[in-house]
């Protein structure tokens, strides 16, 4: 076990597959001489040089779908995307080419791609540059899109990724880079489709993933202090395929929850996960599964409206009370401690 | 306007094709009814009966296409390659049995040269599990790993980036091999066209991009288009080398296709017009009515088989008899795809998620549009009425 940042095990990780296989090659902007604009590939162009470690020029479409062919000629292409708000100049060559490519040609081709890419706000950079939009890539048959939130399912989910044979969108975070956690020594890959539960409990589940389920995790320990309650954290970690058994089995001893998410409420990752405990566990439900999601404007830049935009720890905590409190539970509970 | 073409062939760069363009078909066709010698070798006459051969069964093929399309035997959208023959043929006579080849949505007489069995391209039009995708792909979408068809693809432009990572991963591998792109005249607008073209060049990857020219995108011609109409020129702003050739003379588009591919061969990009005909609408269920009573009948009189069928007469190199065994022979094959395929049975319902994905993964939704994602789980410690 060692500790390290998030950053640090996806560069780790990134260095280990291409030493293990070399057909594992990067290819993205200022990846190479720029070292990544958020330097999860520092030092990789000297030490593989620039077949290896490719410095596109800015043309999203045009080098993602270059990954895609080179995909389906048997190399295994780690793509970046700057920020998750510009694969949206690559979504023509995502949607309509790596996620179809294997079921249109009748199983004949096979695209293992590993499409990188960070998604978060909070750091004042305006509409265009704060936007979680996975649910675009997660709503996409053939994709997988999987979310880590620590350090270690960093390194476990990437090493999967790039080992699996079908595209996968890796969601990072901004927010997440410079946090610490234990990461395993030994590769064991993760298994994508599966969610964790990061601390069991009794009395609600609270669903996130990638920073939002260090949210939960931080609301799950701040209401065991304050109010005695004993929440489960389910960490989604993949978005597709959901992990849906793990909610549903949850929701079925807690008979509560609530989903924190950092995109937009209508249509979003919260919406599924509620649609599913609705269809999957409707007789255990207590109270109606709540949602606490980003409000419904472009993220503005000033800094008092994007806080206020955006969920934060006490939104959830009111989101937790209110749902307790619709079945009287809350108040049962302290009562009883 | 002069002056800017002018100003462009002057500019330093990449060579380009320094004979004068012909836009025009009229002029294109001239070209190929030209008289050639005579004196044949076994081997030149082996390759020109071939040769029309091909265009042949892709004509056949094709106009068997629409007739079953009519019949309702084929569903979705259907692009044929009627007058495209030529350039099918001279083009595919550059590759290699190893080469990658790319095209967009008009692509079954690409799959029939490239030497895919034409029951199984008609199969895939029929949309049974005999079929190059196995049904799952239909006439957009044909694809056949052994002969190096990597895709037929649907979207405008969608191949162009997929091909240039195609050239890349040959490239990586240091392998020999070449890649060749076909789009049509109005996918040169897509940004995916430029983005690829500076890709390729920056790189240098052994791709031949060829736009097949037939003058118009569905409805809209070049001129209304593309503002630089001379479409080869597009190269230039990449430093790709570049070149414009009659697409109803298969002879001619068989020289430059092999000139294009002896570039990329040697690790560049490069960038081929084929200036060629659509006899017909965008697809089977066009019926043209942008184009004129005149402009019609022109285009039958350039009709690429049909003029490189009487050149061959003309200069000795097939006799009637030898015309007459082909259309048998072609017919026949065609006649026998069709059966083929109507006998081929459809894909069973049982195998709709057996694509989903090539690794398997965990909670894979295998789900039907009326079942439920759950079994119902009643709450035990309610009753089951409440």
């Amino acid at each position: 076990m060692t500790t390290m940042t998030y950053r640090q095990a996806l560069h780790d990780t990134l260095r280990a597959e291409m030493l293990r296989d070399e057909n594992v090659f990067l290819l993205g902007e200022e990846i190479g001489v720029f070292e990544g604009s958020y330097k999860i590939t520092a030092g990789l162009l000297a030490e593989f040089g620039e077949k290896r470690v490719r410095d596109t020029p800015i043309a999203e479409e045009g080098f993602t779908g270059a990954a895609i062919g080179a995909a389906m000629l048997g190399l295994r292409p780690v793509v970046e995307i700057m920020t998750i708000n510009f694969s949206l100049l690559a979504l023509d060559q995502i949607v309509n080419h790596a996620a179809k490519i294997y079921g249109m040609f009748g199983g004949q081709a096979k695209v293992p791609l590993v499409i990188r890419t960070p998604g978060g706000g909070g750091q004042q950079l305006g509409a265009t540059h704060s936007q979680n939009i996975e649910l675009y890539y997660a709503f996409v048959p053939g994709l997988k899109v999987v979310a880590p939130s620590t350090p270690a399912d960093a390194k476990a989910l990437l090493m999967a990724a790039i080992r699996d044979d079908d595209p996968v969108l890796f969601l990072e975070n901004l927010a997440l880079y410079n946090t610490k956690g234990d990461v395993p020594d030994d590769d064991t890959p993760a298994e994508i489709g599966k969610a964790a539960v990061t601390r069991p409990g009794r009395d609600l589940t609270l669903i996130g993933y990638s920073r939002m389920a260090h949210i939960a995790a931080q609301v799950a320990d701040q209401l065991a202090a304050s109010d005695g309650l004993d929440i489960e954290v389910i960490d989604l970690r993949s978005l597709r395929p959901l992990d849906r058994p793990t909610i549903i089995e949850s929701v079925m001893k807690t008979h509560a929850a609530v989903v924190v998410e950092d995109d937009w409420l209508t249509y979003g990752i919260g919406a599924e996960v509620a649609a599913t405990i609705s269809d999957g566990a409707f007789d255990y439900l207590d109270a109606p599964v709540r949602r606490v999601a980003m409000a419904e404007v472009p993220l503005p830049y000033s800094k008092p409206l994007e806080t206020a935009a955006l969920p934060s720890v006490d939104d959830v905590i009111n989101a937790v009370h209110q749902t307790l409190d619709a079945v009287g539970r809350r108040h049962q509970k302290v009562g009883h401690d | 306007m002069t002056n800017q073409m002018n100003a462009s062939r002057k500019a330093s760069g990449p060579k380009l094709d320094a004979t004068p363009a012909k836009p025009t078909v009229k002029a294109a066709a001239k070209k190929s009814t030209r008289v050639r010698a005579v004196k044949r070798t076994p081997a030149e006459v082996t390759r020109l009966t071939e040769f029309y051969r091909q265009m042949l069964l892709i004509r056949r093929f094709e106009e068997r296409a629409a007739r079953s399309y009519t019949q309702a035997l084929i569903g979705g959208y259907c692009h044929l390659n009627l007058g495209e023959e030529a350039a099918v043929v001279g083009l595919l006579s550059a590759l290699a049995p190893t080469d990658y080849l790319f095209t967009n949505y008009r692509e079954h007489g690409y799959a029939i040269n490239r030497g895919i069995d034409p029951n199984r391209v008609m199969a895939e039009l029929y949309g049974r599990i005999d079929g190059v995708s196995k049904g799952w792909g239909g006439s957009m979408h044909m694809f056949d790993l052994t002969h190096r068809l990597l895709g037929g693809y649907g979207i405008v432009g969608g191949q162009i980036p997929l091909a240039t990572g195609a050239a890349l991963a040959i490239d990586y591998r240091g392998g020999s091999d070449v890649v060749m792109c076909t789009m049509g005249d109005g996918t040169t607008n897509v940004g995916a066209f430029h983005e690829s073209l500076n890709i390729a060049a920056l790189w240098n990857l052994p791709i031949v991009y060829v736009i097949i020219n037939n003058r118009l995108g569905m409805g809209t011609t070049v001129e209304k288009s593309s503002a630089e109409p001379e479409l080869f020129r597009r190269g230039a702003a990449y430093r790709i080398e570049s070149a414009r050739v009659d697409g109803l003379d298969p002879l001619a588009v068989a020289e430059a296709s092999a000139q294009a591919v002896a570039v990329a061969r040697s690790g560049k990009p490069y960038l081929l017009e084929v200036v060629s005909e659509r006899l017909r609408g965008h697809s089977v269920v066009d019926p043209a009515k942008y184009r004129s009573e005149t402009e019609v009948a022109q285009l039958r009189e350039h009709d690429p088989v049909v003029t490189f069928g009487a050149q061959l007469v003309r200069d000795g190199v097939i006799d009637a008899n030898g015309m007459a065994a082909i259309e048998h022979e072609v017919t026949a094959r065609v006649d026998e795809a069709a059966a083929f395929a109507e006998a081929s049975p459809t894909p069973d319902v049982a195998t709709l998620f057996d694509y989903n994905y090539a690794t398997p993964v965990a909670n894979d939704s295998r789900r039907l549009p009326g079942q439920p994602l759950f079994e119902p789980a009643p709450r035990p410690d309610l009753g089951e009425d409440q």
